[in-house]
């Protein structure tokens, strides 16, 4: 079975130095001839190898940028955290124009739904009370972590398209009911982070998503501001009137954006992936009461931390809060936002949400056969009496533990310990050669330089 | 396989390490996700019971291909009526305790909803061992 992730790690950049294979909250990566690799059915798009790489050499899989001129009616799909890249001078309707200059034929923020989202989703909860806490499905990294890692969890996700799938429909709807036929439109999202390229390219619980492309987001922010560049200061944009978004709709993607506006009794809002493990650790436990929904984000202030966010999370959250006061300020003046043109459709977009409900697929699973699964740990958990414990790495896997795991599957040997093989070498089992043979197929042969003068 | 924890009395801050371990290695056998859930529940619950109430003990647990048979065996005062302690609602935890959201009195009936068998011996004065045994089929 194959599982698809976004995040790709490119060879010939890779320095085999290990930052990420240390960092990955689900243990992922391996390094193997001195470059890191990515165990597919364990990975999550979390992104904390991105961030951590030094030679920037992991990348996310996105579409050809030029693509939507083939459409005549492409639509920008964007998140809301888009508008918190650009600085403080530049407007909402500046990069909405500009994105018609780029030629773009539509431009819609995907938090445009994130009402109908609610509604949803507090609709599900209602009809089945049986399952709390229930859990959003905004965060597609969250939504994979508990199926690898909390599989008993699974049951309490929300099986409901985020925003952007319900945007998505309902750009489609609207376009195809003023007479566009289905290939002239092309949906092309784009993208803060990896995981949500996942959630386009492979959607849990359902077949195929309608969007026809992805767009990374710090791509499409390069192209903007240089076209702004390039207009200059006294460039005319042209006006726009239909880009409000609602307050609520703007900060829903930021930590507790949706906590704030669930009508549940006791929430909570996490983000970043290790708080999230640990909250979901004790609830698997049954340690905590009471609750009724999660918000779980795997960044640190959700969105406004993505991966492909240009600037300082805070910087960026500032600037949506700063948006979201001012059109708190129009609402309570009586202007409609935007959002309240998609309630036509409210209706059909809330009944098509419901996807299949989002099944396990444990990355702890030793063998499907709990007897042989029961006969791989014993020898695990002897193995690992063999190994330092100290978790060096040099084996080229995180931990010993996970080392242990990977010999014990077939998928490392014993000599890949450091330790092990000095004490094979001490012992005359092992030549000095054959040691540094095992060095090199880990970390690669141009690692052992000559002797060093101090 | 055998696997063993000290509990501390009063140490509610570690309560939990013996059923996350247990947990761990139940996911990794391809236990059933439900099962897990109640083996942890019942064995968190008994981790507690021994915090709370008496003086530190220890948690046995031996796990093979088709159940899982684990035993928290305390020093404390003991029980004097197990068949009254097995009713919900009955707790002699002292007010700090129930303080800090425990001792609300479902701590053995819970453990006896989520498990296939279990038994409770008690000498007063001397301790308690709660055996339990949850089936993965």
């Amino acid at each position: 079975m194959t599982f698809y992730h976004a995040l790709q790690i490119e060879d010939d950049r890779c320095i085999g130095c290990s930052r990420c294979m240390k960092i990955c909250p689900t243990e992922a990566i391996r390094i193997s001839g001195g470059k890191a690799a990515i165990q597919e059915h364990r990975c999550i798009d979390c992104g904390k190898c991105y961030e951590v790489c030094p030679a920037q050499s992991i990348s996310i899989k996105d579409d050809d940028f030029e693509m939507f001129r083939k459409y005549p009616h492409s639509v920008a799909l964007l998140p809301a955290v888009f508008m918190g890249q650009f600085p403080d001078e530049v407007s909402v309707s500046q990069v909405y124009a500009t994105l018609y200059e780029l030629g773009f034929a539509h431009v819609m923020e995907v938090e445009s739904a994130a009402l109908i989202y609610k509604e949803a989703k507090e609709k599900y909860a209602h009809e089945h009370p049986d399952v709390r806490p229930f859990i959003s499905s905004f965060c597609p990294a969250i939504v994979r972590l508990i199926q690898i890692k909390y599989p008993s969890l699974t049951e309490n996700i929300v099986p409901i398209k985020a925003p952007l799938d319900l945007s998505a429909m309902y750009a489609l709807e609207e376009l195809q009911s003023r007479g566009v036929p289905r290939e002239e439109i092309g949906l092309f999202y784009v993208t803060p982070c990896a995981a949500k390229v996942s959630a386009v390219k492979a959607p849990v619980g359902e077949e195929k998503s309608v969007i026809d492309g992805v767009i990374n987001m710090n791509l499409l922010f390069n192209r903007v501001y240089k076209r702004m560049k390039e207009n200059g200061k006294n460039h005319q944009y042209k006006p726009l009137t239909r880009q409000r978004l609602s307050a609520d709709a703007i900060l829903s993607t930021l930590t507790n954006g949706e906590r704030r506006i669930c009508t549940a009794k006791r929430s909570y809002a996490i983000d970043g992936i290790e708080n999230v493990m640990d909250f979901l650790d004790k609830l698997e436990n049954d340690e905590v009461e009471g609750v009724e929904f999660l918000e779980l984000r795997a960044c640190d202030q959700s969105c406004a931390g993505a991966l492909l966010s240009c600037d300082n999370r805070f910087l960026c959250g500032e600037r949506m809060y700063s948006r979201a006061r001012k059109a708190a300020e129009r609402e309570r003046n009586g202007e409609m936002a935007r959002d309240r043109e998609m309630d036509k459709y409210k209706d059909y977009l809330i009944e098509h949400s419901l996807v299949d409900e989002v099944q396990p697929r444990s990355m702890l699973v030793l063998d499907e056969d709990r007897v042989k699964a029961f006969e791989k740990m014993e020898k695990i958990e002897k193995m690992k009496t063999h190994l330092p414990q100290i978790d060096c790495g040099v084996c080229g896997a995180p931990t010993c533990e996970a080392f242990a795991t990977d010999v014990v599957c077939g998928k490392a040997y014993m000599e890949q310990c450091v330790f092990y093989r000095l004490h094979l070498e001490a012992k005359g089992k092992m030549t000095l050669h054959e040691g540094r043979s095992n060095m090199y197929s880990v970390w690669g042969d141009d690692r052992i330089s000559g002797e060093i003068e101090v | 396989m055998h696997q063993e924890y000290t509990v501390v009395e009063g140490d509610f801050v570690n309560a939990g390490k013996a059923s996350s371990s247990v947990k761990k290695t139940l996911k990794q056998l391809n236990v059933n996700p439900q099962v897990v859930k109640r083996v942890v529940v019942a064995l968190y619950e008994a981790e507690v019971n021994a915090i709370a109430h008496a003086y530190g003990g220890k948690v046995l647990v031996d796990i093979d291909a088709d159940k899982i048979r684990m035993v928290v065996a305390d020093k404390g005062p003991g029980i004097p009526d197990i068949a009254l302690a097995m009713q919900e609602g009955y707790s002699t935890a002292r007010p700090e305790v129930r303080d800090m959201g425990f001792g609300a009195g479902m701590g053995l009936p819970n453990m006896q909803k989520n498990v296939d068998k279990m038994n409770v011996t008690s000498e007063v004065g001397v301790g308690t061992t709660v055996e339990m045994e949850v089936n993965f089929q």
